[in-house]
C-alpha cells in the first residue's frame, strides 16, 4: 500500500485493545447466537489485513471505481468570505455514490465475498450507506437487503429509488422512532435469523466489535489521503479538522492518521437539531449519558431509566441516539473536542457552500461546514483548516427546498 | 437454598420437566401482571419469566416488541417491577427470573441491581444482550446477593463458547432453539434433540429450551428432550389480544395450563 507518512497515531492511540475496547468504551454487546459471527468477522477480517492480494484488490478497486484519492480542494471564496484561516474541503463527495460511505461499504463486502457470504444486509439512515452497499453488491454480484425507517424513507425517496435500481431490497421499518436506530434493530433481528451465510455491512464505527475497528480501518483513507496532501500542498500541518458525527465514521476517517500530530486541532460536530433539549437533537456529547445500545458502550441520549430517548435533526445521517465507542474514548480523553450545529445553522451552510464555492453539500457535510463558518473568522489567515465534505447534497434538495422555500411546490 | 435451584432438584427427584412462560411485566398494567401470576402459578407453572420492557428489544420478534411498548407507555420501570415481585412474595414462592437488555441494569448500576432484584425476592436474571465475557461485575454483583445468572446459548455456540456459558450461567441454561428472535413458529428445529444433547455433554446444569415453541405438541416434544420449556410469544400474544379486561389472567393461564399438561406428560 502507498505510504503516507504516517504520524504516531497508532503509538499514542493503541486502540482497540484485544477485547474491542476504546477505554471504557466499545466491546461486544450482542445475543449470543451472534457471537460466533463476531468471532468468525474478526478472524476474516485479521487474516485479510495482512493479505498482500486483499489489500492491493481493495487498492485497486479504490483508484479504479471509487476515484480515489479525493481532491483536497482549497475553497477560496468560502476563505475570502470567512476572512480567516485558510480553508481546504476534502471532496469525498467525489467519491463514487457521492460519499465517504462506499470506502467501508465496499471493503467490508470485499471481505464477506471472501468469507464466502452470499447475501449482504445493511441498514440506512440518509440513504448513502445503503446505496454505497447496494452498488457493491451490483459490482460484486452479491443479494443486497437495506433496512430503512420509515420516516426515512419518506424524506430521502430518491436514494430508495437509486437502492432499487442497484438490484436491492429495500425493507421499511415501521418500529420504534421509524429511523436509523430503529433500520439497525431489523437488521440485528435479520442477521440473528441468517447468521450463517450473511453478512451485516454496519455503515458506521459504532456496534460491536470488531465493527467499529473495521469501518475506521476502511475509512482512515480520508485522512491518510488528506494528511499526505497538505503536506504536499502547504508543506505543513492543518491547525484544524473539522467534521461531522453521527456514527462517526467520516470523522474517524478524517481524524485517525492525525492523532498522533498533537498541534492539530479536532472538531467534532453534532447533530443540535432544534435545540439541545431531550427529543430536539442528536448530540450525545451534550446530552447523553454513559450507557449500551446496539452493541456497544459509549455516550447515549437516554433517560434515568436506560430507556432510548427520541432523537431529531434535519439530517437523516445524524439522527442517531448513540455514538461510535473511539469517539467516546476521544471526548472523554480531551483529544477530540465535540460540538453541535443546529438545523438552521446547517440550512445556512448548505447555501453558502452552495453559492461560494459551486459545491452543494449533504446535509450531514453541512454541520461540519457550520462550524467551519464559526471558527475559520477566529482564526489567523496563515492558519489551515481542513472540513470533511462528506457527502453531495443532491439527495437533500427536494427536504432543503421545502424548508427553505414553504410557498412553491416540489 | 435459591427457589430456582430448589424447584428443579424437585423436578428432577419427580422426573419431570419445568413450564417456564415468559410474560411482559407491565403488559397491561401491573396489577394484571400480579394477577396473572397468581393465575400461572395456579396452572402449574413452575419458574415464571419477567420480561423488562426495553424501548430498543433487538432479540425480540414483534409479539414482545408490541408488549414492551405497551408497558413502556406506563413507564414501567426496573423500580416498579421490583416492588411487584415484593408484593408476589408476600403471597407466593414462584421462582421469578427477569429476561432484561442489558442497558437498563446498566443505567441502575449492577451492585443496586443485585442488591434491589434479591431484596425484593427475584431469583434469577438472564440479559439477553450480554455475553459472559462482558458480564463479570454483572455476575459478581448478582452472585453476591445470591441471585441466579441465567446466559443463553444458541445453535451457533461452539464447544469453547458451550463451555464458557455453562460455567457462568446458574439455575439454569437458556438454549434459544433456534437462529433468530422471539415468536412463535409452526414447527421446532430437526436437529434440536441432538443439540440438547451435545449441551449435555458439557455440563449438569438444567437447561431450559425457548424461542419458537407455541403449541402443546412443541412443548411436550421439547418436555423429552430438556430440563425446562420456555413459552413466550404465544402466550403473550393472547395477552395482548385480551388487554386490561378482569378475565385476561383466567383465560391466559386456562391456555397456559394446555401447554403446561403437555409438557408435563414426559
Amino acid at each position: 500500500m502507498t505510504s503516507y507518512g504516517d504520524s504516531s497515531t497508532l503509538q499514542k492511540h493503541p486502540w482497540p485493545d484485544a477485547r474491542g475496547r476504546y477505554g471504557d468504551f466499545g466491546g461486544k454487546f450482542v445475543p449470543e447466537t451472534l457471537m460466533y459471527a463476531l468471532e468468525e468477522l474478526e478472524a476474516a477480517y485479521n487474516e485479510a489485513k495482512t493479505d498482500p492480494a486483499f489489500q492491493e484488490k481493495l487498492a485497486w478497486y479504490r483508484t479504479h471505481y471509487i476515484g480515489r484519492p479525493t481532491p483536497l480542494y482549497y475553497a477560496e471564496r468560502l476563505t475570502e468570505h470567512l476572512g480567516g484561516a485558510k480553508i481546504y474541503l476534502k471532496r469525498e463527495d467525489l467519491a463514487h455514490t457521492g460519499a465517504h460511505k462506499i470506502n467501508n461499504a465496499l471493503g467490508q463486502c470485499l471481505l464477506a465475498k471472501r468469507m464466502g457470504k452470499r447475501r449482504i444486509i445493511a441498514e440506512t439512515g440518509a440513504g448513502q450507506h445503503g446505496v454505497a452497499t447496494a452498488t457493491a453488491c451490483a459490482l460484486l454480484g452479491m443479494e443486497c437487503r437495506i433496512y430503512m425507517g420509515s420516516e426515512d424513507i419518506e424524506r430521502q425517496k430518491l436514494n430508495v429509488f437509486r437502492m432499487r435500481l442497484l438490484g436491492s431490497e429495500v425493507f421499511s421499518v415501521e418500529s420504534g422512532s421509524k429511523t436509523l436506530k430503529d433500520a439497525i434493530n431489523d437488521a440485528l433481528r435479520y442477521w440473528v435469523a441468517n447468521v450463517t451465510d450473511t453478512h451485516y455491512v454496519l455503515g458506521t464505527v459504532h456496534g460491536p466489535h470488531p465493527f467499529p475497528v473495521i469501518c475506521r480501518d476502511f475509512q482512515r483513507v480520508i485522512g491518510d489521503e488528506a494528511r499526505a496532501q497538505i503536506l504536499e500542498m502547504e508543506g505543513r500541518l492543518p491547525h484544524t479538522l473539522i467534521a461531522c458525527v453521527g456514527g462517526g465514521s467520516n470523522a474517524i476517517g478524517l481524524f485517525f492518521n492525525f492523532l498522533g500530530d498533537e498541534q492539530t486541532r479536532m472538531i467534532g460536530v453534532e447533530a443540535g437539531g432544534i435545540s439541545i433539549t431531550p427529543g430536539m437533537h442528536a448530540a450525545r456529547f451534550d446530552g447523553g449519558t454513559y450507557g449500551m445500545l446496539q452493541g456497544a458502550i459509549s455516550y447515549v441520549l437516554q433517560d434515568e431509566d436506560g430507556q432510548i430517548g427520541s432523537t431529531h435533526s434535519v439530517s437523516a445521517g445524524l439522527d442517531y441516539a448513540s455514538v461510535g465507542p473511539e469517539h467516546a474514548y476521544l471526548f472523554k480523553n480531551g483529544r477530540v473536542e465535540y460540538t453541535h450545529a443546529s438545523d438552521e445553522e446547517a440550512l445556512r451552510a448548505f447555501q453558502m457552500c452552495s453559492q461560494l464555492e459551486g459545491i452543494i453539500p449533504a446535509l450531514e457535510s453541512s454541520h461540519a461546514i457550520a462550524h467551519a463558518v464559526k471558527v475559520a473568522p477566529t482564526m489567523a489567515k496563515d492558519e489551515i483548516l481542513i472540513v470533511n465534505l462528506s457527502g453531495r447534497g443532491d439527495k437533500d434538495v427536494t427536504q432543503a427546498a421545502k424548508l427553505l422555500m414553504p410557498d412553491e411546490e416540489f | 437454598m435459591n427457589r430456582i435451584d430448589a424447584r428443579f432438584a424437585a423436578l428432577k427427584a419427580e422426573g419431570k420437566t419445568a413450564f417456564i412462560p415468559y410474560i411482559t411485566a407491565g403488559d397491561p398494567n401491573l396489577a394484571q401482571t400480579e394477577k396473572l401470576v397468581y393465575a400461572l402459578e395456579k396452572a402449574g407453572v413452575d419458574i415464571i419469566e419477567f420480561g423488562v420492557p426495553f424501548s430498543d428489544p433487538v432479540g425480540d420478534g414483534p409479539v414482545n416488541q408490541e408488549a414492551a411498548l405497551r408497558a413502556l407507555k406506563n413507564h414501567i420501570t426496573l423500580k416498579d417491577i421490583f416492588a411487584c415481585v415484593a408484593r408476589i412474595r408476600t403471597n407466593s414462592p414462584i421462582p421469578i427470573v427477569l429476561f432484561t437488555y442489558f442497558n437498563p441494569v446498566l443505567a441502575y448500576g449492577f451492585v443496586g441491581f443485585a442488591r434491589d432484584a434479591a431484596a425484593a425476592g427475584v431469583d434469577g436474571v438472564l440479559c439477553v444482550d450480554l455475553p459472559p465475557e462482558e458480564a463479570t461485575e454483572y455476575k459478581a454483583a448478582l452472585d453476591e446477593a445470591g441471585v441466579r445468572t441465567v446466559f443463553l446459548m444458541a445453535p451457533t455456540s461452539t464447544d469453547k463458547r458451550i463451555e464458557l456459558i455453562a460455567r457462568n450461567s446458574t439455575g439454569f441454561i437458556y438454549y434459544v432453539s433456534r437462529l433468530g428472535v422471539t415468536g412463535e413458529r409452526d414447527a421446532l428445529e430437526t436437529d434440536l434433540r441432538s443439540a440438547v444433547a451435545r449441551i449435555k455433554q458439557h455440563t449438569d446444569k438444567p437447561v431450559a429450551v425457548g424461542f419458537g415453541i407455541s403449541t402443546p405438541a412443541h412443548a411436550r416434544d421439547v418436555a423429552s428432550m430438556a430440563d425446562g420449556v420456555v413459552v413466550g410469544s404465544a402466550i403473550v400474544r393472547m395477552i395482548g389480544q385480551l388487554g386490561d379486561t378482569p378475565d385476561m389472567p383466567e383465560k391466559v393461564a386456562a391456555f397456559t395450563k394446555t401447554l403446561v399438561d403437555a409438557a408435563k406428560v414426559i
